[in-house]
């Protein structure tokens, strides 16, 4: 579906538009705004597809469990044959249109999905022990650092994360949006001051 | 109450700067910071803590640590009482509050103790023996009973209110137990550069280093300990918790590892959890766990003040606590004399140490003797005296024979015993690690050939120090480095050769085998050896299990509940078995261990559930209309994980009142409902039309882009499990909608054939649920109401007609705009982006106000579907339902030569005539409303039963036709139009119906083709 010229951008609402973060935590958590995301499946080996995608962002194709790119501008591996491009939220549809374009003689889907999930920024010292708490991952700093991306769960919810930044120590994660409030209310209640076990 | 039983100094573990109070059964006791509610019992003269399982007897303190089979204690109140608390494990904090269970009416007069003098009526299998017959007595009488009569805690009334989490951690050594062979191990491999974590149960490090009086490396043992545990919390590579212990391993070396955060201090810190269950990946594990001492089976050995001779020096050592004024000791080795030489230091009388065996040569028997403590080989306890409290012993030669006559009583008020050690091998043996007999030592100790295995046949644990058999004190610290070094050599660390430590201690004696002391007097005149304290085995109740033909140790173990239940064979699975074996006539070996299963411990079932509990519990899928939904009445119904309003109430509105106005809005004027919950899947690829045309029973590939058509997923057996309209968006593009509960499974079933049927397939697919909401408006305002939005799409019946859709924009939110209806009004079904959804939602209800718009719910779009005919997956299918059954066959194509289902269609059963098939229904009566599922009957059965011909599968009130409805599968039901079918209903009431269509409201579709 495409976005017409007469969209009115501020009607659009993330998912958790009226979440509040609880007081008391050990880090920050925090819903972010609309983000735009494209899934694009197809042969992430075909140079049609490397072209493709620098072309729509100027980010190589990230390897195994990666992420490139910073900010709103990220290429994510999703699987072995799917990538997911996040971008300004206005920018999707268009972002899109021109990925399509550019893949019409490969087999692949390129598809906007950017308001099926909700986005959710952790920053601060601890942030990847709330993780830890869900999700069966090696988040020693060692282990998993800016770059890294992993598509799991936390507690019982679907999702992915991907550290942005080392210092202070930022992670974004997200789900999808009927998911975000259950996500938001387990990370917060999983970042109580006083509940980190302090080792990673 | 004072302490009187504490010692003027000492006590490793408790701080005397801080008085701590804390009551059992509503009395008032003191003891110190540092204490476990079992040492301060201790110091306050208390041994009488509990009544035992079956026959309710008096039960003191048998350990000090873990494996304390007696003494235990519900603790807290309200919201934090909890059953079954070892006090021996439980630390003290000022306003601690416990009871002791299983007694009525009190701990000093307890009815059940009856059972005590019955008890030659309740032997092993008692159970089995006694319940079975008439059979139907154990429901109504056996069973009441025997309920009310077994388990120990009382089960908490209130909800539990604390927090509990799970923890995720990787290392590549997982040191379980932080004594000296533990701290060994995880320092060498630290060393070599492993990422170790070491877990210890309790809440300090050393084990009985703190206790015993051996040197490592020319200084006491405790000084060592200090120094390796600051040596190693300085290392980054190193992770250390205590109060944390490695309850269970699993294939890949998963462990669980159970840490109790803030049981010990509940208050001190708000935020953190109860417990916290840690999900560890190691690469290898140790096991440093330690051994378990052993009891000895003689007569009444439970009395409360016997107990293991560690447990003696334990509570000294660590808590300045004496357990009595004049101690007995019964032992067969020579590491119990440690107790005995450490409480006659502390001024406590020795009057006699028994020793089993012959003779000893070792240090220990000899200083004893220097110090002027009587030892006495050859002798044992044949019997204890008293009841509540130890009183005496008397004492017995043993002999080969195995008669036995009292040699003299001597009076006494604790008892220390030791059968020997025990290497703790449960971790060792989750998965499968094999045990040796050792029969020097006694003892079944980890079999290096036959240790449990990774995933890449690699040894996955390995025992350390006294849990490998290793029971002295320098051999175990080698064996520990040797742990530690391998196991960072497994990891691909490079290992430094480096001596090991050199420990100074007394040299030991083997020890002798005790398996089992007769007592005197006439058999079993209410004496009982005790082998399983928690389970009141006996004994007489293995012998008599051997008797009776249980060979087998794991039988044995079943039929006496010998080491069920928490204690898993620590205290006494060997003792059982070499009873066993000696019953059997046959070596220990051959008879074997019972399996150690997990947890080594009991955990908390709130550790398990983890944060997973309250609001928590389950994830509740929300749309992007639902909190509006919800501040407007919503009465929530869950669908899948979604919640979908039923029905918005207003004020005063009972939900029949609530439904019925919304279908007459929806009849009359116009309605909306909240469809974003509709799967929705992406299919897209050169070959999508042709997969899709195998997937769905109908012609897929000839939709022509911007139409829409409803079409039926059926499965292998081709019986109808979704349906849903299919749109087609561009020449490679589909978009098929799914039930709402539907998504995954549909989209989870095209990934299935395209990745393991049809590879060659060029198609992809994405679910895209959560991309759009969807909002349905219908009703003959419908129009009207869209048209009052700003938007650039032509809603005329010409620009838009039936099955068709068009992309636009309304109300500044882009929309795609689809002709289709489910209530047979003429009715929009709008997808915009999720995040647009809301906005849209207002819009539209702002836009239809003037029209006096109604959102609706589930309950109102089942009714209308049904007035419909239309059918509704879950209702009208089961899962042995196919298209032809529901009169679908104008969507099963004829021209297609296959798709999946269309060879079982083809079955003889499936075409069978008599198959039940879709007929509406009206009772005589308009207001007698068919209840969902009533069985119609006709004639009788050759048993003389009434014969069921089918049954309801939709059934409502219609507001709409002020009558019922239903909609019911009967056999040839469509043979028998204008038949009158019976539906007994219960009591005598049947209810009468007649056949009809299954179109009650508007059959020629003339309202949604406006």
């Amino acid at each position: 579906m495409q976005h017409g010229t007469n969209t009115d951008y501020a009607k659009a609402r993330p998912a958790l538009h009226a979440a509040k973060t609880p007081a008391g935590l050990a880090i920050e958590i925090a819903p972010a705004p609309v983000r735009g995301m494209i899934t694009l499946r197809g042969d992430l080996a075909s140079p049609a597809m490397a072209e493709a995608v620098r072309a729509a962002t100027g980010l190589k194709i990230p390897g195994v469990r990666k992420v490139t790119g910073t900010g709103e501008t990220l290429v994510l591996w999703m699987s072995p044959d799917e990538l997911m491009i996040h971008c300004a939220y206005a920018e999707a549809p268009a972002k899109t249109a021109q990925l399509a374009q550019a893949l019409a003689d490969e087999h692949s889907l390129v598809f906007d999905v950017s308001d099926a999930r909700q986005v959710i920024t952790l920053k601060g010292a601890g942030a990847r022990e709330v993780l830890a708490k869900g999700a069966p991952v090696d988040l020693r700093a060692g282990a998993f650092g800016v770059g890294d991306l992993r598509r799991t769960r936390i507690g019982t919810i679907a999702a992915a994360f991907y550290q942005t930044a080392a210092e202070p120590e930022s992670f974004e994660v997200f789900c999808f949006g009927s998911n975000a409030a259950y996500l938001f209310d387990w990370l917060c209640a999983s970042a109580k001051e006083g509940s980190l076990p302090g080792v990673l | 109450m004072v302490d009187d039983f504490r010692l003027n100094d000492g006590g490793a573990l408790i701080d005397r700067s801080r008085r701590v109070r804390f009551t059992v059964n509503g009395k008032s006791y003191e003891g110190y910071a540092g204490d476990t509610l079992a040492s301060a019992l201790i110091a306050n003269g208390v041994h009488f803590v509990g009544r035992s399982f079956k026959y309710h007897r008096p039960r003191g303190f048998v350990t000090a640590g873990v494996e304390e089979p007696n003494a235990l204690f519900g603790t807290g109140e309200g919201a934090r009482f909890e059953p079954n608390q070892r006090g021996t494990m439980v630390e003290l904090f000022d306003g601690l509050t416990a009871k002791t269970q299983n007694h009525y009416p009190s701990l000093e007069y307890d009815m059940g103790s009856v059972n005590q003098l019955m008890s030659r009526f309740f032997p092993a299998g008692f159970y089995y023996k006694t319940f079975i017959h008439p059979r139907i007595a154990w429901k109504h009488v056996f069973e009441p009973i025997v309920r009310q009569a077994a388990g120990l805690g009382k089960a908490p009334k209130q909800a539990d209110d604390a927090e509990y989490e799970h923890f995720y951690f990787t290392c590549d050594v997982l040191v379980a137990g932080g004594g000296v062979a533990g701290l060994q191990a995880a320092l060498t491999a630290a060393k070599a550069g492993a990422k170790v974590l070491l877990v210890e149960q309790n809440g300090w490090l050393g084990g009985r280093a703190l206790v015993d009086a051996s040197e490592i490396d020319g200084r006491p043992q405790a000084e060592w300990v200090s120094a390796r545990v600051a040596e190693l919390e300085a290392m980054p590579n190193v992770t250390i918790r205590t109060r944390t212990q490695a309850s269970c391993h699993e294939d890949h070396n998963y462990v669980l590892c159970y840490e109790r955060v803030s049981d010990h201090a509940p208050d001190a810190a708000p935020g953190a959890p109860r417990h916290r269950l840690w999900r560890v990946r190691a690469g290898r594990v140790i096991s440093a766990a330690g051994a378990i001492e052993r009891p000895i089976a003689f007569a009444n050995n439970d009395v409360p003040g016997v107990m293991l001779a560690s447990a003696l020096r334990d509570y000294l050592g660590l808590y300045g606590a004496r357990v009595g004024d004049r101690v007995v000791l019964y032992v067969n080795n020579d590491d119990a004399y440690r107790s005995a030489i450490m409480l006659k230091e502390a001024g406590v009388e020795i009057p006699a140490i028994l020793d089993a065996r012959a003779g000893s040569t070792g240090d220990l028997p000899r200083i004893a003797g220097e110090m002027g403590i009587r030892v006495l080989f050859g002798r044992g306890i044949s019997k204890t005296l008293g009841k509540r409290r130890v009183e005496g012993v008397e004492v017995t030669e043993l002999r080969s024979s195995g008669r036995v006559g009292a040699l003299e009583k001597i009076e006494c008020d604790a008892v220390g015993m030791s059968g020997g050690w025990s290497p703790a091998v449960h971790l060792y043996s989750h998965s499968g690690g094999k045990l040796t007999w050792d029969e020097a030592g006694l003892m079944f100790r980890p079999d290096p050939a036959r240790a449990p295995l990774g995933h890449d046949g690699a040894v996955a644990v390995t025992c350390a120090g006294a849990s490998n058999g290793y029971l002295g004190l320098g051999e175990g610290l080698a064996d520990a480095a040797r742990a530690g070094a391998e196991a960072a050599a497994a990891l691909g660390y490079e290992t430094a050769p480096a001596p090991a430590p050199q420990a100074v201690s007394a040299t030991e004696d083997a020890p002798g085998a005790i398996w089992f002391t007769p007592s005197h007097g006439r058999y079993a005149v209410g004496n009982k050896h005790f082998l399983d304290f928690q389970n009141d085995v006996t004994a007489a109740d293995v012998e008599l299990a051997a008797r009776e033909g249980y060979e087998s140790v794991e039988h044995a173990k079943r039929y006496t509940t010998l080491g069920m239940a928490t204690d898993q064979g620590k205290l006494s699975n060997i003792n059982g078995l070499a009873i066993l074996a000696d019953a059997l006539k046959k070596p220990i070996p051959e008879v074997g261990t019972t399996t150690f299963r997990p947890p080594y411990t009991p955990i908390s079932f709130g550790s398990i559930a983890g944060r997973e509990a309250r609001d928590l519990f389950k994830l509740v899928r929300k749309t992007p209309m639902h909190d509006w939904l919800d501040a407007r009445g919503a009465d929530w119904e869950p669908v899948g994980d979604w919640r979908r309003p039923f029905c918005i109430r207003q004020a005063g509105e009972d939900r029949h009142a609530a439904v019925t106005r919304e279908i007459l809005a929806v009849r009359e004027k116009v309605g909306m409902l909240d469809g974003s919950t509709l799967g929705k899947i992406i299919v897209k690829g050169p070959d999508a039309g042709a997969f899709l045309d195998l997937l769905y029973t109908n012609m897929i590939s000839t939709l022509k882009v911007g139409r829409c058509r409803y079409a039926l997923m059926c499965n292998d057996n081709g019986f109808l499990f979704d349906d849903g309209v299919v749109v087609r968006l561009d020449e490679e593009t589909f978009l098929c909608h799914t039930t709402s509960g539907g998504a995954d499974r549909v989209h989870a079933w095209m990934e299935e054939w395209i990745q393991t049927e049809w590879p060659h397939m060029k198609v992809f697919t994405a679910n895209v649920t959560e991309q759009y909401a969807q909002v349905v408006i219908a009703g003959p305002k419908a129009r009207e109401t869209l048209e009052a939005l700003e938007g650039d799409i032509d809603l005329s019946a010409e620009g838009l007609p039936f099955m068709s859709f068009k992309d636009g924009v309304i109300a500044g939110c882009p929309a795609r705009v689809h002709r289709i209806s489910f209530s047979g009004e003429l009715s929009y079904e709008i997808a915009t982006p999720a995040a647009f959804g809301l906005s849209l939602w207002e819009a539209i209800h702002a836009a239809g106000e003037p029209h006096g718009i109604t959102p609706y719910g589930t309950e109102a779009l089942h009714v209308m579907r049904a007035e419909k005919g239309f059918i509704m997956i879950g209702d009208e299918t089961d899962g042995t339902v196919t298209p032809h059954d529901l009169n679908l066959s104008w969507a099963v194509s004829k021209k297609k030569t296959d798709f999946i289902g269309k060879k079982a269609m083809e079955r003889p059963f499936l075409q069978d005539p008599e198959r039940k098939r879709l007929v509406g229904l009206l009772t005589e009566s308009p207001d007698d409303v068919l209840p969902d599922g009533a069985h119609a009957v006709e004639g009788k059965r050759a048993n003389g039963k009434a014969k069921m011909i089918g049954h309801v599968t939709s059934t409502y009130h219609s507001p709409t036709l002020k009558r019922s409805i239903a909609m019911a599968l009967i056999r040839r039901g469509p043979e028998r139009m204008g038949e009158t079918l019976e539906f007994p209903v219960g009591g005598d009431k049947t209810i009468r119906a007649k056949v009809v269509e299954p179109t009650f409201y508007d059959p020629e579709n003339a309202r949604q083709n406006v």
